[in-house]
């Protein structure tokens, strides 16, 4: 296709892509340098029969003046990124100082809200990354194995924790699994604790939220696996079969590496997908001891009083690296390979 | 996998189907309970006192005198104005498909048509796109947009889903035009068509498939979302999802949970019987990308 006709082609998605996709990004990078301006404030002179005092108010004209004239704040550098709200580096370095353990070093600085969140982040994305793809086999296999004539059905049953949005996943859980909830109420009375509720512990919310991106991440890799299942050829396996190899041994040595491909396509989906982990922890109400990286950013733009413009840009800013590093070893490989190829 | 050789013992026969009918009932089962749940008062379905009532339904024999009790639908779709919420959700999801698969299938024709090493990068970078995280966007959306004065309404909010569908659009689209042939809209080149003209008259009548497919994902994707509704729109124009997370209420003002529970089947009913139609669809649209990449 001429480079004429592949521009005209192309324009209009590109434009869309360039301008809210692209322009975003440049955007959140320049609001991380700004912040929010201080209230300008004045001193005011009091006079009364007993003598003058000097007050300080908050100029409320000149504040919504300045407001007005730089909306995008004061130009803050790499102040944000540095706060105790982000990176904290003097908060770190006093923690190494002050504190005698390492590993109250460590509790210390996961208790700062970047790194908490951080720290939730990763390990929902280590915990559910492998669970969905052992999960999402173990079902393509077995249906696999189910007679074709009722599999229909029992495939729509098993997608459809993916099809509904996250909130709506996470609320329906939640309403089953919450004290007032049939499960939660439930295991009140199997373990005969009263006051045992979701969200008394940390440990019970984490592990909650991680079995919610189980449940609802699965399905993909099922799909994706069943698909790939069905293009597995017979003959090795049977040479296999009348070699002796166990079941095992032939998932092990034919199935698998025949799908690894795919293997790896579903790891760097769900991979990505699970870093931007938000809407069960509205879902689940489970701010209080569970925050990620998108969580921080909402809560920042959601913010009453002053919307914290800079605050968020500065964790997307870093939320943005994350996933680049996420990427890279992919995007390595698949350079390479096209390096190859020409 | 009917392999004539492949002996299935009985036990493992056992074991697969026990464990199907396991993963089945955690799959569906908090649907069906929702499901049952919103036709129960709220001491009911969020019983303090006893689970059970949940299933006996003893507060709502008390309050309504029946077994079910359909007051919360009619509560949430007029007082809580939940009919405004969808007829938003109706106008975004069309034209958040329509413009996408437009802009899409023009996109993924030339990706797909072309042998120049740009469209290589192109596709990567559609990739790196589809990745970031919405609410990165969102928190670089927002400012220019309350200095431009064009937040809070619907169209800004159509074109923001557009562009974020876009990537992923692209990505599927592109790998379903690479299964036509190319000798196809050649031979029409030849024979005097524009570039255009062999995309509309002879490629477009045999993707049906793929824009289907396509088409079901933008829905998906804009009937969905609720990280760029929630923030972009204002009160007035919140979709369902949103809608759905101010009834939950806050710190400030209490919320009305059994009108969460029945907008939640509201808006769920819809979507599933739509893929129940549309399931092979959905699955080759997953499946694509994955198996030939």
């Amino acid at each position: 296709m001429p480079n004429k006709t592949f521009f005209w082609f192309f324009l209009p998605t590109g434009l869309a892509m360039i301008l809210f996709i692209g322009l975003p990004i440049i955007s959140t990078g320049i609001q991380s340098f700004y912040a929010q301006h201080d209230q300008v404030v004045k001193e005011v002179k009091k006079c009364d029969p007993f003598g003058c005092t000097v007050s300080i108010v908050v100029d409320q004209e000149a504040t919504s003046i300045l407001r007005d004239e730089k909306p995008l704040g004061k130009f803050n550098g790499f102040g944000t990124y540095i706060d105790r709200n982000h990176l904290a580096i003097e908060q770190i370095s006093d923690f190494w100082k002050e504190t005698d353990s390492f590993g109250e070093f460590i509790n210390q600085v996961t208790n700062l809200p970047f790194y908490k969140a951080l720290l939730f982040t990763l390990t929902y994305c280590l915990f559910v990354t492998p669970n969905v793809l052992l999960l999402g086999f173990i079902i393509a296999l077995s249906l696999n194995a189910i007679s074709r004539k009722i599999r229909g059905p029992l495939i729509f049953g098993t997608i459809l924790p993916m099809i509904v949005t996250p909130l709506v996943g996470s609320l329906v859980l939640f309403w089953m699994i919450d004290a007032e909830g049939i499960i939660g109420a439930n295991l009140q009375l199997m373990m005969e604790d009263p006051y045992l509720s979701l969200k008394s512990s940390r440990t019970l919310t984490w592990i909650t939220i991680i079995i919610y991106g189980i449940w609802h991440h699965s399905p993909f890799a099922f799909v994706v696996f069943y698909a790939a299942l069905q293009t597995v050829p017979q003959e090795p396996v049977e040479a296999a079969i009348i070699d002796g190899a166990s079941r095992y041994q032939r998932i092990r040595h034919i199935v698998l590496p025949h799908i690894y491909p795919v293997v790896t396509f579903v790891a760097l989906i769900s991979l990505m997908d699970n870093f931007r982990v938000f809407e069960p922890i509205i879902g689940f109400s489970a701010e209080g001891s569970a925050q990620s990286l998108s969580w921080l950013i909402y809560d920042n733009l959601v913010n009453e009083e002053v919307i914290l413009f800079g605050s968020a840009a500065a964790t997307s800013m870093m939320t943005i690296i994350g996933i680049a590093i996420l990427l890279a070893p992919v995007l390595i490989r698949t350079w390479k390979e096209f390096r190859t190829a020409r | 996998m009917e392999y004539g050789l492949d002996k299935r013992s009985n036990g493992l026969k056992t074991f697969n189907t026990t464990f199907i009918i396991v993963w089945l009932l955690i799959a569906c089962f908090p649907f069906i309970w929702t499901f049952w749940g919103s036709f129960k008062v709220r001491a009911d379905f969020f019983s303090r006192a006893d689970w059970w009532y949940a299933i006996s339904a003893f507060n709502t024999l008390l309050e309504t005198g029946g077994q079910f009790t359909s007051k919360a639908y009619s509560e949430a779709w007029t007082e809580g104005e939940f009919w405004k919420a969808s007829r938003n959700t109706i106008i975004v999801t069309v034209f958040v498909v329509s413009i996408s698969l437009f802009l899409g299938t023009l996109g993924a024709y030339a990706l797909s048509r072309s042998t120049e090493r740009y469209a290589f990068w192109i596709l990567i970078a559609a990739l790196i796109f589809r990745a970031m995280p919405h609410i990165t966007l969102v928190s670089g959306y927002l400012f220019p947009f309350f200095e431009l004065q064009i937040w809070g309404i619907l169209p800004t909010t159509i074109v923001v889903l557009v562009a974020i569908n876009q990537p992923f659009t692209l990505w599927l689209l592109y790998s379903f035009f690479k299964t036509v042939p190319k000798e196809l809209d050649e031979s029409a080149l030849i024979d005097g068509c524009s570039y255009f003209q062999a995309f509309r008259y002879i490629i477009m009548p045999v993707m049906w498939p793929g824009v289907i497919t396509a088409g079901l994902f933008s829905l998906m994707l804009a009937y969905n979302d609720f990280t760029v509704t929630a923030l972009l729109l204002n009160q007035e124009n919140h979709t369902m999802v949103p809608k759905i997370q101010s009834y939950l209420g806050t710190n400030q003002h209490e919320g009305n949970l059994m009108w969460a529970v029945s907008a939640v089947v509201s808006a769920t009913a819809p979507l599933f019987m739509l893929v129940m139609f549309f399931q092979r669809q959905v699955i080759s649209g997953l499946t694509t990308g994955a198996v030939k990449g």
